[in-house]
């Protein structure tokens, strides 16, 4: 049975690992899966202790639409992903206000998705012949990453993963108690602002090696595992990016083996940590 | 047009999604578990996917899994209200499945590369066959009319879970009861939208309605309406400019309404009123 799925797998670790690393697109994938991994391991852990799943979903969605404008419209995928990310963050960000009402704010979200999606797909049915193409940008392709995007990835990730650490105290105290820290004279709605931004930047670039659709992989399943585990912000925030490393580099490599697709790996061992962390604690 | 027997079929089909979706969407809206009908929406791609890769009936992995997974996300929450956090990673898990049998599939079926999954996903309201319609139109009746016989305590325990189990509500069972039937609705609603948009006829029409009235009933005829009103808009669309896609259409008549709805009410709605002092 194991040998069927894995049918290039010698069981010899280390010969297995130089035949993986030998392709250039597979260290291409395992130093871009690696970025993104460090990146959506710090921003997810504050997008759970800030309750912020949905709002990451919907801005998901939008990664898929802006990489279906970008393919219509012949322009680079990147500059998809990105532009309609960040269009999305400060969509939401106007649309539900300073004060977050839990109610009204998920139905914002819903509808906003939903139109997301449904653009995404005429924008894919105008282009024509890219039934293929989709499955791609909804599931993730981690054999088509380039040299250059590599770069563009850990320039995104290092600018993400600065501004994060900068406002960090800030964040969490308008995270935890919006209105105590409101009263202390920090800046709650303009730090929701900039954070939904960094959420948006996140996702985007994680669309590219996950999909749109198996963001939440990377992004919810290793912060809420480290929630569970630790309360504290530190340890959490470093647990969170641990676990979506190893998820990411062992999804990979079974992918690799294997004749499944790299986001089922992903999402079964993440689930399967988060399944044994609710068990523990 | 409707000498178009295609177009016959979707418009019964889409009317009766449309009541179905407007009717359940307005209390997922009132109960904020918009993301659990997000998630269901999800699971219902997978447990088709299922079906079709292990050569089942779609509609039989459709329907077992959304309302398994209903139970599973009620269960699994606070007063069968699951958080978000339990939510997002069973959905992104149920995503990971769904690839998997996608690429089972398409193995399987060389011939259909991919294309199963793309129609589970957006829909195909013009390919429903007239026993696809008749399944749908009892579907949405048997979802309304169950959701109307508990509309009342499922309201107080809505607005009021403490109260409301105190009096004899039972408050977790009904939670069940409702988030099984999200996934009655959302896995009838695939075969019409798909998977991926069904969350726009859930969320839109209601979320509009929440906006514009703060009495249940008027507002779950208004967002029924809503529903119904934007599948017909939708369909008209479609067929009138056969290269946009229905579902498209659909989500964005929806979705429009919606807009409308929030231009025309800028006071605070009525559920995030009531719920503000919940959270």
């Amino acid at each position: 049975m194991l040998t069927d799925v894995f049918t290039g797998l010698s069981w010899n670790p280390v010969s297995d690992v130089q035949q993986m690393l030998a392709y250039p697109f597979m260290v291409n994938a395992l130093e871009a899966g690696t970025i993104v991994a460090v990146m959506a391991g710090v921003t997810g852990w504050f997008m759970v202790l800030r309750r912020q799943t949905f709002a990451g979903h919907a801005l998901s969605v939008t990664a898929f639409t802006g990489a279906s404008a970008a393919a219509l419209a012949g322009a680079p995928l990147a500059l998809g992903y990105f532009g309609f990310c960040g269009a999305g963050a400060i969509a939401f960000a106007g649309a539900t206000g300073p004060k977050r009402s839990y109610s009204s704010e998920s139905a914002a979200i819903g509808s906003f998705q939903s139109l997301a999606l449904g653009l995404g797909f005429l924008f894919v049915s105008l282009y024509h012949g890219v039934l293929n193409g989709l499955d791609s940008l909804l599931f993730g392709t981690f054999l088509g990453i380039t040299s250059a995007q590599v770069v563009v990835l850990l320039a995104v990730a290092a600018v993400a993963i600065a501004l994060v650490g900068l406002a960090a105290r800030p964040l969490l105290f308008a995270s935890v108690d919006p209105d105590v820290a409101r009263a202390r004279g920090v800046p709650v709605g303009l730090l929701g602002f900039a954070f939904l931004l960094v959420l948006g930047m996140s996702v985007a670039e994680t669309s590219q090696i996950t999909g749109a659709l198996l963001v939440f992989a990377l992004l919810v399943t290793p912060a809420a595992t480290a929630h569970r585990l630790t309360a504290r912000p530190l340890l959490g925030v470093v647990l969170s990016v641990v676990l979506a490393l190893a998820v990411t580099w062992v999804g990979l490599t079974l992918a690799f083996f294997s004749i499944y697709p790299v986001g089922f790996f992903v999402t079964t061992i993440s689930f399967a940590l988060y399944v044994i962390a609710r068990l523990v604690r | 047009m409707f000498a178009q027997e295609f177009m016959r079929n979707a418009l019964i089909a889409g009317s009766f999604v449309g009541l179905a979706c407007g009717v359940v969407g307005y209390f997922v809206v009132l109960r904020a578990q918009v993301f659990a009908g997000d998630a269901l929406s999800h699971v219902a791609f997978t447990g088709a996917l299922a079906a079709a890769a292990f050569g089942a009936d779609v509609r039989v992995g459709l329907f077992a899994a959304t309302i398994l997974g209903g139970l599973v996300m009620g269960a699994l929450g606070d007063r069968a209200r699951a958080d978000d956090v339990v939510i997002g990673t069973l959905f992104a898990w149920s995503l990971g499945l769904g690839v998997l049998f996608l690429s089972i599939f398409t193995t399987r079926n060389s011939a259909g590369n991919g294309t199963a999954g793309i129609r589970v996903l957006f829909g195909s309201i013009f390919g429903l066959s007239a026993s696809d319609v008749r399944t749908s139109v009892v579907l949405a009746l048997v979802a309304v009319a169950l959701l109307l016989a508990v509309a009342r305590p499922l309201l107080f325990a809505t607005l009021d879970a403490a109260v409301a189990a105190a009096q004899g509500v039972p408050v977790r069972a009904l939670g069940l009861l409702f988030l099984a039937l999200v996934g009655l609705v959302a896995a009838q609603a695939t075969q019409a939208v798909g998977a991926l948009l069904l969350l726009g006829l859930l969320a839109a029409p209601a979320g509009a309605a929440h906006r514009l009235t703060a009495r249940p009933y008027r507002g779950l005829a208004l967002s029924t309406a809503f529903a119904v009103g934007s599948v017909w808009l939708g369909l008209g669309l479609a067929y009138a400019f056969p290269t946009l896609p229905p579902s498209t259409m659909i989500v964005s008549a929806a979705a429009g309404v919606y807009v409308l709805a929030l231009l025309a009410s800028s006071r605070p709605a009525w559920p995030s009123r009531i719920l503000a002092t919940d959270r």
